[in-house]
């Protein structure tokens, strides 16, 4: 694996430029709220933050490209929205499902796609999420082509009413700034370290006796595990759950988030699902239009703007953000 | 039984695409390293082509046959000399998301201007009708399509596997460098090899127009089944690619006719059994 970045293992300095950073973004997205920005657009770009934190944990620090992690938030999601709404589940015990759900699918298919590597990777994963696709499509649980709709937002903890915007706001910033904390913990730690050695040379990762398909595993686990939360989180903002987060054409958006804001960096997918989904609010009435933009970006980003906007700020300040 | 060999002949017409386009994909794999996500989008300009061949020019059937890969393939090398080529030293994953974006490019494009809705294209008066065969009853143009496919496929692996043209390719996978030294125009190889791969997807489009209709859309979700078919078969054998591609096209035939409801997952089913047994694919080598 060569050439997805060029960053090393952070030193003192950029760990203090992460935190300035971390707590700039969450002061930012705290006071939201207060500016009368639309929530509803904040809180859906939140989701699609985390799961693209999550998917970049594997792609930026495993070198590992997932193009069906679309499954885990579609998964995560059927699965909450049903325990919601049939079962009558609590919001805390509805995300526990659907999260669960996600980790659950998480070891199944990680075993069989963590058995090739490089491109063949991403065409497994690709083809388990159509495979589930299919299977979504016809279970009936699912509703089809309706989806799970007319979710009851319910009580988190039995206090607090996430019917509120502002309530249910304050309640995905916090998983989302949770997520994105394990995330970057993860990065951080001596398990993320034998990752990113995995992505630069996993020959020589087995050389050193590290069993590399364990560590791949277990990232593959925690980046669909996250997604599934993000996923989870969703349904809440959404109020639905369709069998459009479970189709290709999301996974691709997953990775497009990533590859815009800049694979392999802390803040990047952060910044690319909030372009994104901006960009897809704001073009919503021109229909196929907006799969054609969608397919420059990533032309123009592949050709020209490999490193993503924030790979590119960092590369300019010599930092790794 | 008669709903068993209809299943049947679906399945051998599935393969036959199944067959084309993983053929066209190995082979752009082979001298450019890339996964070409765009082969489905491909597949569908084949059969728009003949489509508009049709009906803005009057040219029929049997000249789009030629025409349409004809047309399609320079557009994949002007694709190749215009993206593709800068590519070459990165990481594989850049070529999957290049190619990827180009196919939302073309699909996004043609369902601006077509919709989703399928377009008709008639069959030729020469493959109407159908011959009863005691057994069943086969539609001319079926069975038309699943020889015509197989001797395409057979006529392009001992292109590369018995002539010399073929024999400069395989030696330019293996080596470029020193092929280049032979004094071989070694780029120019890739990009008639990409504008092969790209023009037997479109073959294999127009092919399927009077079959399937043509829509912007067809070849999106095939172009999955057939990434699942490659990582079964292995990318490492021209024959290989074209031995899975028709055999998973009856065995999803057969499931058509078993157990309904499983057909549009039996190959991705089918992946995750032969990567549990044999991760390299039936017929591939270590990746």
């Amino acid at each position: 694996m060569t050439a997805i970045t060029d960053s090393l293992p952070a030193p003192p300095r950029a760990i203090r430029d992460e935190m300035i950073v971390f707590a700039v973004m969450a002061t930012a997205l705290m006071i939201v709220p207060l500016t009368g920005i639309y929530p509803f657009f904040v809180m859906q770009a939140l989701c699609f933050a985390l799961l693209a934190c999550a998917f970049n944990l594997l792609i930026g620090y495993g070198g590992l490209l997932s193009f069906g992690h679309a499954m885990f938030l579609g998964t995560a999601g059927y699965f909450t929205a049903h325990g919601l709404k049939v079962w009558g589940l609590s919001p805390e015990l509805g995300i526990l499902m659907g999260t669960a759900g996600a980790a659950g699918l998480g070891v199944i298919t990680g075993a069989v796609a963590i058995r090739r590597q490089g491109i063949y990777f991403a065409m497994i994963t690709l083809a388990l999420s159509q495979l589930l696709y299919f299977v979504y499509l016809q279970t009936p649980f699912t509703h089809g082509e309706d989806g799970i709709q007319g979710i009851p937002p319910g009580y988190l903890f039995g206090i607090f009413d996430l019917a509120k915007p502002t309530v249910l706001y304050y309640v995905v910033l916090v998983g989302f700034l949770g997520g994105f904390l394990l995330i970057y913990r993860t990065i951080n730690s001596p398990f993320g370290e034998v990752l990113k050695s995995i992505r630069e040379n996993e020959p020589r990762a087995i050389s050193l006796g590290y069993k590399t398909d364990q560590y791949k595993l277990l990232a593959y686990i925690l980046s669909g595990t996250l997604a599934g939360f993000a996923g989870s989180l969703k349904v809440f903002v959404a109020q639905n759950a369709s069998l459009t987060d479970v189709h290709w054409t999301m996974s691709g958006e997953i990775v497009l988030m990533t590859l815009v804001g800049g694979l392999g960096t802390v803040f990047g997918p952060v910044v690319g699902a909030f372009v994104i989904i901006a960009m897809q609010q704001y073009l919503a009435g021109f229909g196929q239009w907006v799969t054609v933009i969608q397919g420059v970006i990533f032309v123009l980003c592949v050709l020209t703007f490999r490193r993503g906007v924030i790979g590119e700020i960092a590369h300019y300040l010599r930092r790794s953000l | 039984m008669q709903a068993l060999y209809a299943q049947l002949l679906v399945g051998l017409i599935n393969g036959s695409f199944y067959a084309l386009l993983s053929l066209g994909l190995a082979v752009i794999f082979g001298m450019l390293n890339i996964i070409n996500f765009a082969h489905g989008a491909l597949y569908m300009m084949g059969a728009f082509c003949a489509y508009f061949l049709l009906n803005l020019a009057g040219i029929g059937y049997w000249p789009a046959l030629i025409l349409a890969p004809i047309v399609v393939g320079i557009f994949g090398m002007i694709l190749e000399r215009t993206m593709l080529q800068w590519l070459s030293g990165l990481d594989h994953l850049y070529g999957l998301l290049l190619t990827f974006g180009i196919a939302l490019i073309v699909q996004g494009l043609f369902q601006n201007y077509f919709g989703s809705s399928g377009l008709p294209y008639a069959i030729p008066d020469e493959l109407k009708g159908g011959i009863n065969l005691g057994f069943m009853f086969l539609p001319i143009y079926r069975g038309w399509v699943v020889v015509f496919s197989l001797v395409v496929c057979i006529a392009t692996w001992y292109l590369i596997e018995k002539t010399r043209l073929g024999a400069n390719l395989r030696a330019a996978t293996e080596n470029p460098t020193l092929v280049r030294a032979f004094g071989i125009n070694v780029p120019r190889m890739i990009t008639l090899t990409y504008g092969l791969g790209v023009g037997l997807a479109a073959l294999a489009g127009v092919l399927s127009a009077p079959i399937n209709q043509v829509r912007p859309l067809m070849g999106a979700d095939l172009i999955i089944v057939v990434f699942a078919v490659v990582v079964i078969g292995g990318m490492g054998s021209i024959m290989g690619s074209i031995i899975t591609g028709f055999a998973l096209g009856v065995i999803e035939g057969l499931t058509k006719y078993v157990y309904p409801e499983a057909s549009n997952t039996v190959v991705f089913v089918l992946m995750v059994l032969v990567l549990l047994v044999k991760p390299t694919g039936l017929t591939g080598r270590a990746a």
